[in-house]
């Protein structure tokens, strides 16, 4: 394996700027625009509770699938676990009963990939936030970060995995639509750039007064996400977070990572000043002996 | 004790592992309350890092889901480096406003932090669910520098080695080796000035690892000042310790202290209990602006309300006044109480933010395992075993004499 001096410069320069926290100042790279992303609208008036997206997550990931008395019941939350990235849970509400989806939000600007410090949490261009095996160290800091608690850890494992939603990124690279979506066979999920659903979703709000709430959530939640859902009740009935952050969870630690490079240049230089300062003059000349 | 140095100078190099074969074996009885306590523990322990290891985190630990982190990072980890302070604290004292006053508390200091440092770096290992893939962010083929965890690691290893170069001349001594003492010698400012400034960024690091927690910490305890505030606190923390070991160190190690060491170390104490007062004062002042400021003065009705104010009148403020009192009419006692509850108060404050006020209203609870309390006590014992190893061997109390035969003038 060859490096050559210009790629270990530049590596060098990676680490350092790391350190000292430079690389946060400047992205290195524009961010794609989140009209432009790929995300998912969950139309909850239109969900049966069939439970056949379970079974499609499941399969197209290599999961076990639900038994046969695993199904959305109102008694009953059902969570996401290491083995299963998508989970419906029915929920009685002042409409009736109706069903929820629960996966990875695909933030926009997500908190787990900007807490991981390995890169292997990973917001794709396309849309997804993936979690890569081979880069992972399973220190968890994912977890604590994720404003919605969707990453969950094989504690079981002595060689654990991250389990959540990828949003199938390998079919996407083929050009297919996620498990979920292409098996939902009611309609209640659409697939698409996120600018265009908004604007569906927004349609389906003016076009059908009374049917749904006017908030499509994802919109703003966490500074935005690839998943977008519309409810026929208010969503703190349906027991989804509304007390989050309309500013993306990353800015939370903006102004720390700022602070880093100032004190890197500031304090040894405050120091050796403080200290040639309080230091006597004959002190000064014992160093020259 | 110069002379032990001046006649070691003169061993030849063969008998170098004679020299470390003869000091690798204890002293004194074995049969110590604290070695029939700490072995049996400490095998334990490793028989539960074992199973650990084999079967992954859940069979011998109780984090959960929706709280990762337990008591190996909580206390090992968060709290463990704020009590490991006192070593920036002192260095920047010494070295930088040139007090020599405190100088000989330094060594032992450093070499508390360093090993500290060391077993928490050892804790955090434990504690990962793939530690093998720790190399990535090490060696460069996967750097997340957007992450605060990514500063602080890197913070830590770095501080790792300042402390090494600033304890080094001591090793040097005991080996008897004047030209490398000499030699390293020269490099303790520059590792003093990168420590402290090292410290600064991951004592306030490791309290910015929760701002993104905003939401799961109950809203006393989470601010944006979080960073700020486990910054202040370390001084304290990390005094506190260095106040109350003082006083067990007199004692164990009482043959290695001359007539005036006692006298001495009343000053030194005095001193830094006024440095503890104020930062403490700074600190819990922060806190209240902060609680105005969050609006967050109606929650201290609540059970989680009348806890945080046990954290922060009864280990904060108290002992705060513990200190101005006790300086005032000079009793070490009170000083002593008063740096222990300092301590409690910032073992509260960790735990209360990374374990208990994190996700403060889920049922049920994560309750730690009598298996996590024996790993979590048993690193604490193997640190022991070897910083008294050291101090048994090494110059780290005995600094006034072995200064003797430097130059007086040196820093």
């Amino acid at each position: 394996m060859s490096i050559d001096r210009r790629e270990f410069l530049k590596t060098l320069g990676v680490a350092g700027a790391g350190l000292t926290g430079v690389s946060a100042l400047g992205k290195s790279k524009p961010e794609p625009e989140s009209e432009e992303f790929y995300a998912i609208l969950h139309d909850i008036t239109l969900c049966e509770g069939c439970g056949e997206c379970e079974y499609a997550c499941a399969e197209a990931n290599g999961l076990p699938t639900p038994g046969d008395d695993d199904y959305p019941d109102s008694s009953i939350k059902r969570e996401l676990t290491p083995d299963r990235f998508t989970v419906i849970n029915a929920v009685e509400t002042s409409v009736g009963e109706v069903y929820t989806k629960q996966q990875c939000m695909h933030c926009a600007q997500p908190a787990c990939a900007s807490a991981c410090l390995t890169e292997a949490m990973k917001k794709q261009e396309s849309g997804p936030v993936t979690w890569e095996e081979g880069k992972c160290m399973g220190c968890r800091y994912c977890m604590i970060s994720c404003p919605f608690d969707i990453p969950k850890f094989e504690y079981d494992s002595n060689n654990p995995k991250i389990g959540k939603c990828q949003m199938c990124f390998e079919r996407l690279k083929e050009g297919e639509q996620p498990a979920c979506v292409e098996n939902c066979p009611g309609g209640a999920l659409t697939f698409g750039k996120r600018g265009d659903l908004i604007r569906e979703a927004r349609k389906r709000i003016i076009e059908n007064p009374g049917t749904y709430v006017d908030h499509i959530y994802g919109e703003h939640e966490a500074g935005g996400t690839s998943w977008l859902n519309l409810s026929p009740v208010p969503f703190e009935e349906l027991g989804f977070k509304t007390d989050l952050e309309t500013k993306p969870y990353p800015e939370l630690t903006k102004g720390f990572l700022y602070s880093v490079p100032s004190v890197f240049i500031l304090w040894p230089a405050l120091l050796m000043g403080l200290r040639e300062a309080t230091r006597s003059d004959d002190e000064k000349g014992a160093d020259h002996e | 004790m110069s002379e032990r140095i001046l006649q070691d100078e003169y061993t030849p190099t063969k008998n170098f592992w004679k020299f470390i074969k003869s000091e690798l074996k204890p002293r004194g009885s074995i049969w110590t309350i604290f070695n029939m306590i700490s072995v049996p523990m400490v095998l334990l322990a490793a028989v539960l890092i074992v199973i650990r290891f084999v079967y992954g985190l859940s069979a011998v630990s109780n984090v959960t889901q929706s709280v990762p982190w337990g008591l190996w990072k909580g206390f090992n980890v968060v709290t463990g480096v704020a009590f490991a302070g006192g070593a920036y604290v002192l260095t920047f004292m010494v070295y930088i406003l040139g007090q020599e006053k405190y100088k000989p508390l330094v060594r032992v200091t450093v070499l508390n932090g360093f090993l500290a440092y060391t077993f928490y770096a050892f804790a955090l290992v434990l504690d990962l669910g793939k530690p093998w893939n720790i190399i990535n962010p090490i060696i460069g083929n996967s750097f997340g520098t957007s992450s605060i965890l990514f500063l602080v690691a890197w913070h830590f290893m770095l501080y790792i080695v300042a402390q090494m170069i600033e304890f080094s001349p001591a090793v040097a001594e005991w080996l008897g080796s004047e030209r490398a003492r000499r030699n390293l010698k020269r490099l303790t400012i520059g590792a003093v000035v990168f420590g402290i400034t090292l410290s600064t960024l991951h004592q306030s690091g490791l309290g910015a690892l929760f701002l993104m927690a905003k939401g799961k910490i109950h809203p006393l305890w989470y601010s944006e000042f979080i960073p700020t505030l486990f910054f202040i606190s370390s001084i304290f923390a990390g005094l506190s310790v260095v106040i109350f070991q003082g006083s067990i160190l007199q004692r164990v190690f009482s043959y290695q202290m001359d007539e005036h060491s006692d006298k001495r170390h009343d000053i030194m104490i005095r001193g830094l209990s006024r440095v503890c007062a104020l930062s403490m004062f700074a600190y819990f002042f922060l806190k209240v602006i902060d609680m105005v400021h969050n609006h967050t003065l109606v929650y201290l009705m609540s059970p989680m309300g009348a806890w945080y104010l046990v954290e922060l009148i009864g280990f904060v403020l108290i002992p705060m006044l513990l200190f101005v009192y006790g300086v005032r009419i000079g009793t070490p006692l009170i000083i002593k109480v008063a740096s222990l509850m300092t301590m409690i108060g910032i073992i509260l404050n960790r735990m209360n933010i990374s374990v208990i006020a994190y996700r403060w209203e889920e049922i049920p609870r994560y309750i730690p395992t009598w298996m996590e309390f024996v790993v979590t006590i048993s690193i604490l014992f193997v640190q022991v075993w070897i910083y008294r190893w050291v101090i048994h061997r090494m110059p780290v109390l005995r600094t006034m004499e072995s200064m003797t035969i430097t130059t007086p003038n040196e820093r």
